[in-house]
């Protein structure tokens, strides 16, 4: 082909995937994809809550008896959501460049607002799995938290998730938290499909209630948690909080 | 009928513009809306105001140079029309129609309601051909193409190129007309000799000429006046990630 064009293009994979706009819109659709896995993993997991204390803390157990394995593991997912935010706040910046002189009267045709407002919801997301990490993994809000032990002298998870979200205000930040990170995944589980090619007209509206379906499935398995704790269906041992 | 028109104007590429009001007194609903435009600029023209600019050409929907932003919709609220076929019967007595230019970084505006959209032409130049030597010409049968290609590559090639899918998406991202014009290629035989070469070519010059990134939105389809689906969008992606996992 002789073409005029005279631009260098990228040389290797990941420099297609990180320099070019499509390469970018893929990468994003990976890494949210990843992203997507653990957000279903986790809801499973914290689910076990609602079973009993024996079946929690065995669990937790479990991921930790992983050893090197689960730093690998959170390595690679610290790694999938860090290219995926930083790939989300440059198209951003990118996409606002483009137009520098906006409309004096904008409309929207069909972009729902959960589409048009993915930065902020991710954004949002992100400020509370730092919060949510500093609460429950690292426990520098509540050190305290560290000396919970169930009789088998296990590291008590289970209290701790029922202690923690015996605050109203923890609850209800947990649940808003939950509810965009479910918006975001409204419209990213079906634009994930189409940035990867796997779309048609036959496909865009079942696509579309399949993400609206995963956000429903995972909003309601995120809050049964919280929303258990605070209707007592799920105590502490000794039954007094 | 009688309009009210805020009409944007910008003397040239250097001019901060403004939006301006004008009258639009007995105007026929038959009319076309450049028709229309031609009896306010008749009216300027008379009060010695310089005329409002705006592109147009053919006046048949075909040629894909008339363009406006009207009432916050490239080629206005009609479905599958060019802002040329659009007819005044469409709007009410009295109604004010707001007219602004398509807005893009790659689209600067040149005067008025006209931008410079060559940046569409020189991604065409990029890959937007089948590149021939010259010969005998085949026949036509002589490369069987299903039925369900040459619709798809029909359906691509229907874009006449007019910009309205930078203009209504909201990251002023080309991606539609790029997808249009990789896909109709890709989908036929004469087409898949160059793919890869394509899909980089284009993709890269529609980079670096400015334009914003598809988040999805799929406002592009909503405003194209050839109704392109962005399913084009996703066969340049698969298009891309093949150039970009195949040694050219």
């Amino acid at each position: 082909m002789s073409t005029l064009s005279t631009l260098k293009q990228p040389a290797s994979l990941p420099a297609h995937l990180t320099q070019t706009s499509v390469g970018k819109k893929i990468l994003t659709a990976v890494t949210g994809f990843i992203a997507f896995g653990f957000v279903f993993g986790h809801m499973v997991g914290n689910l076990q809550v609602l079973i009993g204390q024996d079946q929690y803390n065995t669990y937790a157990e479990t991921l930790q008896g992983l050893g090197a394995l689960l730093w690998v593991i959170r390595g690679f997912l610290l790694l999938a959501f860090g290219i995926h935010i930083w790939l989300g706040i440059q198209l951003k910046l990118e996409n606002w460049a483009a137009r520098p002189v906006a409309y004096k009267n904008e409309t929207t045709q069909q972009a729902s607002l959960a589409s048009r407002t993915m930065i902020w919801t991710g954004l949002i997301v992100v400020s509370f799995v730092i919060y949510h990490l500093l609460h429950f993994t690292v426990r520098t809000t509540n050190p305290e938290y560290a000396d919970l032990t169930d009789s088998l002298g296990r590291v008590d998870v289970h209290s701790m998730v029922v202690l923690g979200f015996s605050s109203y205000l923890i609850s209800a930040f947990y649940l808003l938290s939950v509810g965009l990170l479910c918006y975001h995944l409204s419209h990213g589980v079906a634009s994930m499909f189409q940035s990867l090619g796997l779309n048609s007209p036959k496909w865009q509206k079942r696509l579309d209630v399949l993400a609206w379906l995963a956000a429903i499935v995972l909003f309601a398995g995120y809050a049964a948690v919280p929303v258990a704790v605070m209707l007592k269906l799920v105590s502490l041992p000794g039954g007094g909080i | 009928m009688n309009l009210i028109l805020k009409v944007w104007r910008q003397k040239d590429a250097r001019d901060k513009g403004r939006l301006e009001t004008y009258e639009a007194r007995n105007i026929s609903e038959h009319m076309s809306f450049l028709e229309m435009l031609d009896v306010v600029n008749e009216q300027l023209v008379g009060e010695g105001v310089d005329p409002i600019h705006f592109d147009h050409d053919c006046r048949e929907g075909i040629c894909g140079t008339c363009s406006l932003v009207i009432n916050g919709s490239p080629h206005g609220h009609q479905k599958a029309t060019t802002t040329c076929q659009l007819h005044m019967r469409h709007f009410k007595d009295g109604e004010t129609i707001y007219i602004e230019p398509f807005r893009a970084k790659a689209f600067p505006v040149i005067k008025d309601l006209v931008v410079d959209r060559s940046a569409f032409d020189r991604i065409m130049q990029a890959g937007g051909f089948v590149s021939v030597n010259t010969g005998g010409v085949p026949d036509a049968n002589a490369i069987p193409i299903p039925k369900e290609d040459a619709d798809k590559a029909m359906d691509a090639a229907a874009c006449i190129g007019c910009g309205a899918c930078v203009a209504a998406c909201k990251n002023a991202s080309a991606m539609l007309f790029v997808g249009a014009k990789v896909s109709q290629f890709a989908h036929l035989p004469q087409g898949k000799v160059e793919r890869e070469k394509r899909a980089r070519a284009m993709v890269s010059q529609m980079d670096s000429e400015g334009f914003g990134n598809c988040t999805n939105y799929y406002e592009c389809e909503a405003v194209c006046p050839k109704e392109i689906k962005v399913e084009v969008i996703a066969k340049m992606n698969r298009e891309y990630f093949r150039a970009a996992t195949t040694k050219i």
